[in-house]
């Protein structure tokens, strides 16, 4: 014991901590925080990969559909030739993303669920106990990444798209809601980021959470299609990423129920809706 | 200014429990770690030490109670990492991304500047590696790693959970001085081991858990005092009737395979004593003290065998740590 008492008095020094800003709710480092995250981001090598994927892919695939829809021009029913015809920017961006799309919600849900397989999220909550700034930021930088670089494959694809429709359908991005459908492309990208990063802090598995949000975007939308009458209709288009990427369409289709932003508004809701539930289980489980 | 200093690195633990699944693995916990010397916590491995550590630092929420550290609750910090530095699993470092890029977001978060990222993996010794994918690192460098990254921010106190694991001698040598070096500073260190050696190696003060409860809260040395095993070697060419002797004072004996005498329950002056008295020569009478190892094992057990619900196994320990620890506390 005393022992204890004579090595306490040993701990004079430089070790005050009345010097350092402890505690206090004011003392939340923002910048330190985003910078933090994009290193995170950036640090691995599969984020660079599924971004780089992301614009190959957006392009790739714009000019192979509308080289082909161009192609078979004769052979495309009416119907859809007025859909097209009505709304060009819709077959030009929706070409691309419908499977470009996919490497977003890959990347949204490994940018956490990473933490947990890796046991990163120990180190990253040892150094921000309170969780929710931790994920906002994070959710804030990833979807600002996002919009950047769907913004990069949306303005290309449409460069490259719009010239090969021409001779079937002119289309210019100063067409009213062209511009619009474009950056509308961006956000909704921004925000399906978000929507992933949401479900992989929910399931915590990388497999579990690809497996869930690829069910989401991919497999309940076209079998709620399936559903006949109104019903079918009205579910479908309150799913999340049938309502959201009515952002890339110019204009409001004869088929679509929700006006573009309508649609958005509902995919933010969704999204908020599940950050809500991510944030609640991440301040109250164990990590 | 060294009373307000004192205070302000100490853990404090306070009755802290923790419940998973409706299994007690912390039971009503309490004890205080000082600053200026290496505190050892000590407990047979599935004990609590770990998640102890974890409800210090928040990553775990108690059931009920709290640990403060300088009179604030972890999750209360704005720059964790300048205050605390925790080694809690090696492992915790995505495989993809460099020693360097994992420091370098934990040092952003607390706005510490790069540099500091450099000196610290120069201080463990992964220099030369700072900039190679962590899946290629062994488990000692893990640990070295883990080690950095509590050691990024400065901090005043630090929490390491079995940080010898993994290493070699070398390695081992190295985290002993290091831990002892940091203390000699005025740090508060807490390092967890099932390895009692090793916490004799090290630790002025111990913390012993066992089954999610105090054992004991004392210097080393009184803990190893503690042990009731400890005994005499007496050697003597009238061991025979001195042993008769020894037992009527109430004296437990017996032969060893030399024939000398190990004596128990009576100290070494008072066998002296009845030497002298019955005019005895004695050759020796050497106090055995029991290893670390004896004296946890055997006080381990011991609140074992209370079982469930029987509190007073904490209460009865002879010597109350936090009691007398903050008594003597300036």
């Amino acid at each position: 014991m005393t022992t204890i008492a004579q090595t306490t008095t040993a701990s004079d020094a430089h070790f005050g901590l009345e010097g350092l800003n402890i505690a206090g709710p004011t003392g939340l480092n923002i910048t330190g925080l985003v910078k933090s995250e994009w290193t995170k981001i950036r640090s691995l090598r599969s984020s660079l990969v599924a971004l780089v994927l992301l614009v190959v892919l957006t392009i790739g695939f714009t000019a192979l559909f509308v080289g082909l829809t161009v192609a078979q021009w004769d052979k495309v029913i009416a119907v859809r030739k007025l859909a097209y015809q009505l709304d060009p920017t819709r077959l030009i961006l929706g070409a691309g993303f419908q499977l470009s799309q996919l490497a977003i919600c890959v990347l949204g849900v490994l940018v956490i669920a990473n933490e947990y397989a890796s046991g990163t999220i120990r180190a990253s909550l040892l150094a921000v106990p309170r969780r929710t700034p931790m994920l906002v930021t994070k959710a804030v930088v990833f979807a600002a990444l996002i919009f950047v670089v769907v913004e990069v494959a949306a303005f290309s694809s449409f460069a490259l798209g719009a010239p090969i429709l021409h001779s079937k359908i002119s289309v210019g991005i100063s067409d009213p809601g062209v511009l619009r459908a474009i950056v509308g492309a961006g956000l909704y990208g921004a925000v399906l980021g978000v929507f992933s990063i949401a479900i992989g802090a929910i399931v915590r598995h990388t497999a579990g959470g690809i497996a869930g949000i690829i069910a989401f975007v991919l497999v309940l939308s076209p079998l709620t299609q399936l559903i006949p009458g109104s019903i079918g209709d009205h579910i479908h288009a309150y799913l999340p990423t049938a309502a959201g990427q009515l952002m890339a369409a110019a204009r409001q289709g004869p088929d679509d129920l929700l006006t573009p932003w309508q649609g958005f508004g509902v995919f933010c809701i969704w999204t908020l809706v599940l950050m809500l539930v991510a944030n609640y289980l991440l301040t109250h489980r164990d990590a | 200014m060294r009373a307000a200093i004192g205070p302000l690195q100490v853990i404090e633990v306070r009755d802290l429990c923790k419940t998973y699944d409706k299994k007690v693995v912390i039971d009503h916990l309490t004890f205080t770690v000082q600053p200026g010397v290496v505190t050892g916590f000590l407990g047979p491995n599935g004990a609590g030490k770990s998640t102890t550590m974890r409800l210090i630092v928040g990553l775990d929420r108690p059931t009920s109670g709290d640990a403060i550290i300088g009179g604030i609750r972890y999750a209360d910090l704005t720059r964790p990492l300048r205050v605390v530095g925790a080694l809690l699993d090696a492992g915790a470092i995505h495989k993809g991304r460099s020693a360097y890029n994992h420091l370098l977001y934990l040092a952003q978060t607390q706005g510490i500047a790069a540099p500091r990222v450099n000196e610290v993996l120069d201080l463990v010794g992964l220099h030369d590696v700072a900039h190679e994918r962590a899946g290629s690192f062994s488990l000692g460098m893990g640990q070295r790693l883990g080690l950095a990254a509590a050691l990024l921010g400065d901090p005043p106190v630090l929490i390491l959970d079995e940080p010898v694991n993994g290493l070699d001698p070398d390695g081992i040598k190295w985290i002993r001085n290091l831990v002892i070096h940091l203390a000699g500073e005025g740090r508060t260190i807490l390092v967890s081991s099932h390895l009692m050696s090793e916490m004799a190696a090290t630790a002025t003060n111990l913390v012993v858990i066992g089954r999610g409860r105090l054992i004991a809260a004392c210097t080393t040395d009184d803990f190893i005092e503690r042990g009731s095993k400890r005994s005499v070697l007496v050697k003597s060419p009238d061991a025979s009737i001195l042993a008769e002797l020894i037992m009527a004072a109430g004296g437990l004996v017996e032969t060893d395979a030399q024939g000398d005498l190990v004596v128990r329950m009576i100290d070494a002056a008072h066998i002296g004593a009845i030497a002298a008295k019955a005019q005895l020569e004695l050759h020796e009478l050497t106090p055995q003290l029991a290893s670390l190892e004896d004296a946890f094992m055997e006080q381990t057990h011991a609140s074992n065998e209370f079982g469930h619900g029987a509190r007073s196994a904490n209460g009865s320990t002879p010597v109350l740590a936090t009691a007398s620890a903050r008594g003597t506390n300036p």
